[in-house]
């Protein structure tokens, strides 16, 4: 049933979220003390992949879970229901995967 | 005998009169120690108003027929005492939210009555009436479940008070999800899957964002959101058996 299905998968992706959210904030906080650089960054992320898995496994989760829950969103506030709307989701989450894995592949080989 | 009746305290009341597209008409009641909304619909309409449109049976909160918009929000008129809801002596009473209006204060209740249908939520039977009575555990976790939800009187103050309802026309609503946790809960009952199915589709438990609005204005006090989280856990548990 697509309604279990998505249910599952976006409260799924959401349980990832969290460590990886949390993860990236104190990411964040570390990265900027002493200021910030492009050489610097790039200089942690090139080649390593542990890094490259992270975001990749964050930017999946992102587009798993934002389509889903733009699409109820949708629905409630918009007259947008059926097929149409099932499949401007599945583009957004795509859109969202492409672009999210692009930079994490530009950051990271 | 003295004349009273200029000193008498009275009520404002604005009643809803006409369809969808009517108005609100204004009204001085007299007021009345330990009285109810009802109670006032009733002066109205024996005093002023006598083609005013509202239902009621019991008057004691069983039925389940005397629901309204009181200032805003929906509530059982039968057993709301003014005292409690009347902001400086002003009452507003308009028909259910979330429902067709057919006349005053009388609401087409049909769609929240085929939603129930569309939840499964009638009882499929495992045995015929030839067979002895199944034993039923009343310690059991899923009876004492299903008992926590059923006392619902079908009045549809919870499914006024849901947005989600107001916003996705195929949300089945709180009562009928609450209704179908209960069978869900009932060891007699025998198409388990098919509530499932039923309560999975577009609009079904999985639309509820768990506010609570059913739970707050319930007048009965049950807990609807609960078993909405109940029903979630169980369509995922079939999903995960590949049963759903
Ligand atoms: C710590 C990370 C996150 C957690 C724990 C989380 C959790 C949730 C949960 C439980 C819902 C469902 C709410 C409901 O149906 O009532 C939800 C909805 C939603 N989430 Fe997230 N989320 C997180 C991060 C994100 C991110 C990063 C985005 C966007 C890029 C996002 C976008 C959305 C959207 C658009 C909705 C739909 C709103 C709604 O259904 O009420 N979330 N989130
Ligand atoms: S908890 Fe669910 S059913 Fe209850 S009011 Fe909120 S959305 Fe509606
Ligand atoms: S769950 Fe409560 S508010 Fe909803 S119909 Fe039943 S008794 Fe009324
Ligand atoms: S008249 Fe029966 S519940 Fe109010």
């Amino acid at each position: 049933m697509l309604e279990a299905r998505l249910y599952l998968l976006q409260r799924a992706s959401a349980m990832l979220l969290v460590p990886l959210v949390l993860a990236h904030l104190v990411m964040i906080l570390y990265a900027i003390e002493g200021g910030l650089s492009a050489a610097e960054i790039l200089g942690r992320t090139r080649g390593n992949f542990l890094w490259a898995a992270f975001y990749g496994l964050f930017v999946t989760a992102v587009a798993l879970h934002a389509p889903i829950g733009l699409r109820n969103i949708l629905r409630e506030w918009t007259g947008w229901r059926g097929r149409s709307l099932d499949l401007a989701t599945l583009g957004f989450g795509a859109l969202l995967l492409g672009l999210g894995l692009r930079a994490v592949l530009a950051v990271t080989v | 005998m003295q004349d009273t009746a200029d000193r008498e305290e009275m009520l404002t009341v604005e009643i809803w009169r006409g369809r969808e597209d009517g108005a609100l008409q204004t009204y001085r009641v007299p007021r009345r120690e330990s009285q109810t909304v009802l109670d006032v619909v009733t002066w109205v309409q024996r005093n002023e108003e006598p083609a005013l449109a509202y239902r009621f049976a019991c008057r004691v909160g069983m039925c389940g027929s005397c629901a309204m918009q009181v200032n805003g929000k929906p509530r059982w008129t039968c057993r709301t005492h003014v005292s409690r809801v009347a902001e400086n002596g002003l009452l507003r009473i308009e028909p259910l939210a979330n429902l067709p209006r057919i006349k005053d204060l009388a609401t087409d209740m049909a769609p929240f009555f085929e939603k129930w249908q569309g939840a499964r939520g009638r009882h499929e039977p495992t045995r015929t009436r030839h067979e002895p009575m199944a034993p039923v555990s009343s310690e059991s976790p899923a009876r004492k479940a299903a008992n926590a939800g059923i006392e619902c009187i079908n009045c549809a103050v919870c499914y006024a008070a849901c947005d989600v309802v107001g916003w996705d026309e195929n949300y089945l609503g709180p009562a009928a999800l609450n209704r179908a946790w209960t069978l869900a809960n009932d060891e007699r009952d025998a198409d388990k899957a098919g509530l499932l199915q039923a309560v999975s589709q577009g609009g079904g438990c999985h639309s509820c964002h768990s506010h609570g609005s059913c739970v707050e204005h319930c007048p009965v006090g049950l807990n609807p959101t609960a078993g909405i989280a109940g029903l979630k856990r169980m369509t995922l548990a079939a999903l995960m058996k590949g049963e759903l």
